[in-house]
This record gives C-alpha cells, structure tokens and sequence, in this order.
C-alpha cells in the first residue's frame, strides 16, 4: 500500500486531455484523497504535445512530484517527452494503436491498450480518453462507480445515451489492462482517503469565489492567459446576484471601467496578467491619486513581452510596485496558496475601500491554474468592511461649498460619499487637488496632499504579511519565497531535516508596502538566506536588500525556465549553499 | 425642481475668452434641468484636454479621468448605478484620437450614456498640433507643412458601429444644442453628439464665421427622417459632414444594461454585499 502517486496524461492539444484529467481527479476527489495538478499546455488550441499531472495522496500535499507512476499516452511523443520522469517500475498506458516503445533505460512497463480500437468499436474515437482513463483506473484497483459518477456528470446534459457509452468505454479500458496485468496492481494500490468531502479548484476560481463572497458584483476585463479563468467563473455567477462581467476592448477600458464603477459605488474588479497589467499602470495612477478603491488581479506568467504566456514565472513584482508614474499608495499582495486566493481577495476589497487605494493582488500561473485540494473555506470569516463611506443623509452644505472629499484628517482617510447622495456633491479630479477635489496647484496644498495620501498606507499589514515556518532559533538556512512555492519549499525542508540540516522557511505575502518589521527577525536568525524566485534577476531578494539589508548573507536561487521548482531541485541548490 | 442656475458653480473656467466651450457647458447645464435633473442625480465624466475641465465647472458629481478614457469611466459609473444620469465628454483628440478605440465599442454596447464631444480640429491645451480631426493641409506646430492624414469622420464611424443616437450641433447654436443634449439624456442607449466648438486661440481656419458658413442645419430638410439609417450615412457624406441636429435615432434597440441577463434593474450600488450562508455553500458544492 502506497500513501501517495503521480499520474500524468498526455497527447495532442484538443485530444481530451483536460477532460479525461477532470473526470479522473473529480472521481479522486470524491474519494477524499489530497491533489495536486499540474497542466503543461502550450499557446494553441488544436496540436501539440499538452499534458497534465495529478499528485495524489492521503495526506495534505501542495508540490508537484519529481518523478512519475503512472503515464497515460495518447502517441509515442507523450511517451517520449515524460518517460524520463517515470520512477523506475513505473507504467505506462498507451494506445496500441501506434505500436508504443518504451525508450532505452527507462524501467517501466507498458501496457498497450486497443484505445482508440475499442473507442472506435463503441462509436467514435473521441472516447478514447474514457477507454485510457478506465485503464489507468482499473490499475489503480479504486471503486468503478465513483469514476462512473464523474463520468455521469461530465456528460449528462448530452444524455443518457452518451453516458452509457463513455461508462462503456471506461470499462472496456479498464477489463482490457486488468487482464494483462492479472488483477489490479499492488504495489500502486492507495491507501484508503479519510473519505471526507473536500474542495477541489483552481487558484483562479478561488479568487473569482472570494470576490464573489467580498460582494464584488461587477467585472470588467479582458481575456488574457492564464487569467480568463476568473471572468468566465464570474460571468456564471455574477448575474445570479444582480451583477455582470464587461467583456471589454482592451486592458485600458477594463481597469477604467472598474475605475468609474468603484467610484459610484460597487465593489468590481479586473483581472489580467503582464502585458495587461503595463498597459493599466496609468490608471492605477488615477485611482491612487482620486483615492478611489480599486482591486485587480495579476495572474503572473513568463515575460517580458508576449513571453512564454502560457509558463510559470513571478517576474511582476517590480513592475507592479513600481509600474506606474508618480508615487501613489497602493497595496499589493501574493497568496501563496489556494485558500489565501479566496481569504486576500475579501480582504483586499476592504483594504481596498477602508484606505481608498488601488489592491493588487499577485499569483502566479501555477498557482492560479493548478487544480488542487483546498481546505474548507469558512463562510464566518467572510467580513464586508467599508472604511469611511457614508450612507446616511448629509446635512446641506453651508455657503454653497462643495462636500469635502479630500478633509485632512489624522489618519489621511477621508470620509467617501457615492454619486445620488443628496449634499455629497464633490470633484474628482486626476489633476492635484483640494479638499472639495477641486485642481489646485498650491504648493502647500501639494505637500499635504502627497504626504495625506502616502501616509494612509504607512502601517498597512494584511493579514500574515509573512507567513513563518520558523522552528529554528539559528537555523543553517532561510528560505524565504513568495506565491505557488511555499509546498514545495517544505517537500525540500524536509529532506534537508533528515540530513541534519536545519532551516527556517519565509513566505512573503506582502510586496507593497514591504513588511520589513516582520521579516528582519528571522533574517537577524539565519546563518544563511536564501530567496527562492522564478524570475532572473532577484525581485524578491532585491526588495529584501532594499528594504532591510543583509546583502551579504542573501543568496537567490532563481529558474526562469518556465517551469515551477521541483522538491529535488530546491533541495539540492540548498545543500550546494550550506 | 433645479433651474440651470442649480447646476452652476463658483469655479472660473480656464477656457480662453470666446472659446467654444462655454455655450457646451450653459447647454448641458440648461438640458439637465430641463430633462426635469437634480444635480446629484448627474454625473459629468470628462477626458483631458481643455475641455475636459468641464466636469468641474458643472454643479454635478463629476470625475476628471485621464486622456482618451472618459467612455470607459462613464460605462463604469452607469453599470454601478443606473439611476444616475450619466454624461461623458471631452475634445476631439480624447474621444478621436487616443480614446477612438473605446469611442467605438461604447457605441456598440449601448450603455445608457451620453457622449459630448467638444470638437475643435485641434490640440488645444498642448498649444496647437494637428488632430484626427483637422482638415488636410491644416498647418499646425506638428505639421508646418500641412496635415498629410485624412480627417476623421466620427459620424461615420458612429453610424458604422451600430449607433442607436447621432447628432451633431454648432456650440454658436445654444438652441439646437440645448435640444440635442436633451434629445441624447432621453434617449434610452448610447448618444454621440458632436459639437463643433472653435478654438479661438490656435485654429485660425475653422472659426465661429467659417463653420456658420459651413455648417447645413437639417431643419432645411423638413422631410428629413432620423429613423433612416442609409438616409443619415448619406447626408453626412453630401455634406461633408456639415450636417448639424439629430442625425439619426434607433429607438427599438434596448440598452445594454437592458439586454445583460440577470442584471439588476435597481441601482447596484445600493445593494447588500453580504452573501447569505445558502449562497455561499451553493456555490462551494461545484467543487466537490
């Protein structure tokens, strides 16, 4: 019995991978087990070697693997490209079609099934991935109808016809592998999950229910991997609840329109990544400088450019602290797991509203697309915080002044008003103001008005702007990171434990304004820092520098390859350092 | 019930002295009462440019956004609350030039807002280069040789993008003006009216005594139908887009905010944010 396995499917853009890779993890899920997913895909939409990877386990894992059990292929390049990460006595699932090989000194076995032949025989070979899925399943020796329940509801609304053909074809697979392999395989049978109902999403769809549960009600935005995912969750969702999504033409309309809706009064958001994110520097610009709330999500990916759009990489963070002209307040934050996506995305529409900032909120791809088990999310934490809006009547104005937007106040907030109130009438204005909003260039209006705005932000924390895995009071090394990294950071932590090496682990949540207070104890701690990025030149690690100090004791270990940071490759770069 | 003096504030324009804008401003301020308006119920979305100044010369609730994105602002302001009265406005540059792209798809959503575009065939508050809508052969600081592009015709483009409001007007025309402001706050959808506004600083070409030379007004044409789509494309190409009223009005088609399904009928901005628990359990049970 096995506590944990890694299956992987791959093929052809467009052959079913993302289907047969739904229908498989559903079924897992149903059964409590712990996953984690990971989709290697390219930017196309039919061609092209695609693949994603499931991490199964019993209990709590958030890393992919370094190496595989089990490989579904639907042609030789899928075997070719992914036999190298087979463990040995690891299997392979190939269609017979194309007369599979194992290539020289991988030890694993094939098993070469008529996919595509019995696909063919029920119908139509697009149910080839219900016949290769069966058999990885039936190797697996887990329950048939709970995969046949994922089945029923992939395919329901096509009708009962269509689910009894794809039930078929599941079990055509998996009767064809169980009697070459003589019985479901022992040494990959799962140890029983502890069964509980567990949830299981993408980061994206995590953050989309958080904004929905922050009661943001409207959306603007435009498409964009690996972001997309966000505004085709909300467009479902959000009329539900009076709201909608604006598919709008650009980047620029779509953080503006989110701009003008927050003015008048809902919670809205955009989402988008890099090359998105440039073009709306200018205004995040207006929204600090109206002080008008704001929140938008950048799901980061390979840049600079068009880059790899559809790669893994954290490569923002300079350009969205210091991305846009001028100096305004803001605030942004990286989750670093599934559920800090849901919780930091209620937080930031209060941060967002209680300081009357623009909040950005940074994943990464692989956070943001890898399918994963996620804790239960508790709906009595879910507070709606508003700040300083007014909405009971205000008293007439005297001597016809204008309501004071922009009032000086000791903690550099002022009261808001919505456009309808009665009284509440205000400028707005993208030029330096005054305390009614009206353009002033006073240079004494100016330093009051830079050093109010600035200043809200001075003592901003969310919550756990660090969050410390710190059970050494002198470890031999830090590890500091930010985002999807912190799971496997503790995979790598716990190989280095076993060989007597002892370390600290540091996620750094918060990126602007940086909690340097929080974090320079356990650089003080460290004989050795190092700062875990995918990026090429240290972003993290610089902002530490700038902020803090310890240049000479931070070292970075840095992949900008497009792929997330294996387990075994942290904990050899660590071990190279001691 | 406001009188125009309610939608007037104590701030002095910075407009130069017989600048166009003056009677755009006194037009919107005499249609917002007379469409029966109090002034918190408007909201004057401007662009950059010296006529983008106007939504702090309005006693309004009013933001003054950045160049070329006064539409997108506006359509933000109408989604969150509908039963706002909404205008956007700016010059030719902000809504021809730099905002062009999101001139186009407000047209073609057909939000509830009404576009004034205050439009004077120059860049004014950068001290006098060519725009998009500048005649050929304009000379200006960025063209001393004379403009070399085609002149831009944003009634066209209007039209072609599926208008359902176009109207042009003549800032000298406080009447007409007035009327079509009127007219576009009424209309249930999107409104573009363009208003030639002179710029009596830096187009020495297109002044107040050229365009009342120019300009065709369509009372001239009493069988003139506004219903009639090919009707309107051809009187703006006859008259080289000359033409001043109401051009051309669609009023079967419903609004965007209409036509989303689902989307509340009251103001979003006053609704409860909180989520009931039945809400939120729904909605985990997906993921399951």
């Amino acid at each position: 019995m096995i506590s944990q396995l890694s299956w992987k499917i791959g093929g052809q853009q467009g052959e079913g991978v993302e289907s047969t890779d739904r229908i498989f993890s559903t079924a897992l899920n149903r059964l409590g087990y712990y996953l984690y997913g990971y989709r290697h895909f390219s930017s196309r939409i039919k061609g092209g070697h695609t693949n994603n990877k499931i991490r199964i386990s019993t209990k709590p894992i958030r890393a992919i693997s370094d190496d595989l059990d089990i490989l579904v292929a639907f042609d030789q390049e899928s075997i070719d490209l992914n036999a190298g990460e087979l463990r040995p006595g690891g299997i392979v699932v190939a269609d017979a079609k194309f007369s599979p090989t194992i290539p020289e000194g991988v030890q694993a076995r094939l098993f070469a099934v008529p996919i595509t032949a019995i696909a063919e025989e029920l119908g139509t070979s697009l149910m080839k991935n219900m016949v290769a899925s069966g058999a990885s399943w039936g190797l697996l020796g887990l329950p048939m109808e709970v995969f046949n329940k994922a089945v029923e509801e992939e395919f329901g609304r096509k009708g009962p016809a269509i689910v009894e053909k794809n039930v078929e074809a599941v079990r055509r697979g998996a009767e064809f592998v169980l009697e070459q392999a003589g019985g479901p395989l022992d040494e990959f049978k799962l140890e029983d999950a502890d069964g509980k109902q567990k949830l299981f999403m993408i980061g994206n769809e995590a953050l989309a229910l958080g904004s929905v549960a922050a009661g943001c009600r409207l959306m603007s935005a435009y498409p964009i991997t690996p972001a997309s995912e966000i505004m085709e969750y909300l467009i479902k969702k959000l009329p539900k609840f009076g709201g909608t999504v604006v598919q709008t033409e650009d980047e620029i309309a779509a953080v503006t329109m989110a701009i003008g809706a927050n003015y008048a009064g809902v919670r809205t958001m955009t989402a988008s990544a890099g090359p998105g994110l440039a073009l709306m520097m200018e205004a995040i610009g207006l929204s600090g400088m109206t002080e008008t709330p704001l929140v938008i999500v950048d799901t980061q990916r390979g840049g600079p450019s068009t880059g790899l759009p559809t790669k893994q990489e954290q490569s923002d963070i300079n350009a969205l602290i210091y991305g846009t002209h001028g100096e305004i307040p803001k605030l942004v934050v990286a989750p670093s797991t599934i559920e800090e996506c849901f919780y930091d995305m209620i937080e930031s529409f209060n941060i967002a509203e209680k300081y009357q900032i623009p909040v950005i909120i940074a994943t990464d791809l692989q956070l943001s697309l890898g399918k994963q088990t996620s804790e239960a999310l508790d709906y009595d934490k879910i507070v709606i915080e508003r700040g300083k809006l007014i909405t009971e009547e205000l008293p007439p104005n005297e001597d016809n002044r204008l309501f004071k937007r922009y009032e000086l106040t000791d903690d550099g907030i002022s009261p808001r008003v919505l456009p309808g109130a009665k009284h509440g009438i205000h400028h707005v204005t993208g030029v330096e103001h005054d305390q009614e909003g009206r353009p002033s260039e006073n240079a004494l209006n100016r330093e009051k008005m830079m050093d109010k705005r600035l200043g809200k932000i001075r003592d901003l924390r969310v919550t756990n702007a660090i969050k410390a895995i710190a059970p050494n009071e002198n470890p031999d090394l830090l590890i500091i990171a930010m985002g999807s990294t912190g799971g496997t950071i503790e995979e790598a932590r716990e190989r280095l434990t076993a060989e007597g090496i002892s370390t600290n682990h540091v996620m750094v949540r918060q990126m602007f304004p940086f909690p340097s207070e929080m974090l320079e104890p356990h650089l003080a701690a460290a004989k050795q820092i190092v700062v875990l990025e995918n990026n090429a030149t240290g972003q993290l690690a610089n902002l530490i520098k700038q902020n803090i100090g310890y240049h000479d004791k931070i070292r970075n270990l840095l992949k900008y390859d497009g792929t997330p940071f294996l387990p075994s490759e942290i904990h050899k770069a660590c071990k190279e350092l001691i | 019930m406001a009188t125009f003096k309610e939608f007037r504030n104590n701030v002095k324009p910075n407009w130069c002295p017989g600048c166009g804008d003056f009677s755009v401003q006194a037009a919107i301020q005499r249609a917002a009462a007379n469409v029966g308006l109090e002034p918190e119920q408007l909201a004057v979305i401007s662009g950059i440019g010296c006529s983008g100044r106007i939504s702090g010369y309005i006693n309004a609730y009013g933001l003054h956004g950045i160049h070329g994105r006064s539409l997108p602002i506006a359509q933000g302001v109408k989604l969150a609350n509908r039963e706002l009265t909404v205008i956007a406005s700016g010059g030719d540059g902000d809504g021809f030039a730099i905002g062009m792209g999101h001139t186009v798809h407000a047209i073609r959503r057909n939000l509830d807002v009404t576009y004034i575009v205050m439009d004077n065939q120059i860049y004014g508050l950068t001290k006098g280069q060519t725009s998009p809508r500048s005649a050929e052969g304009f000379k200006t600081k960025s063209t001393p040789e004379g403009s070399i592009e085609s002149t831009l015709s944003p009634l066209e483009i209007a039209l072609s993008a599926g208008a359902t409001f176009v109207a042009q007007s003549f800032s000298s025309d406080l009447k007409q003006l007035t009327a079509l402001i009127e007219a576009g706050l009424n209309h249930k959808g999107f409104s573009l009216i363009n208003v030639f506004s002179p710029c009596v600083t830096f187009n020495k070409v297109n002044t107040y005594d050229w365009f009342k030379e120019n300009i065709v007004n369509l009372e001239q044409f009493p069988d003139y139908d506004p219903s009639n789509r090919i009707a309107a494309m051809t009187k703006i190409m006859e008259t080289n887009g000359m033409v001043t009223g109401l051009i051309y009005q669609n009023k079967e088609r419903k609004s965007y905010e209409d036509l989303a399904v689902g989307f509340k009928q009251e103001a979003l901005s006053k609704q409860d944010l909180k989520l009931s628990r039945q809400d939120f359990d729904k909605l985990l049970t997906e993921f399951k």
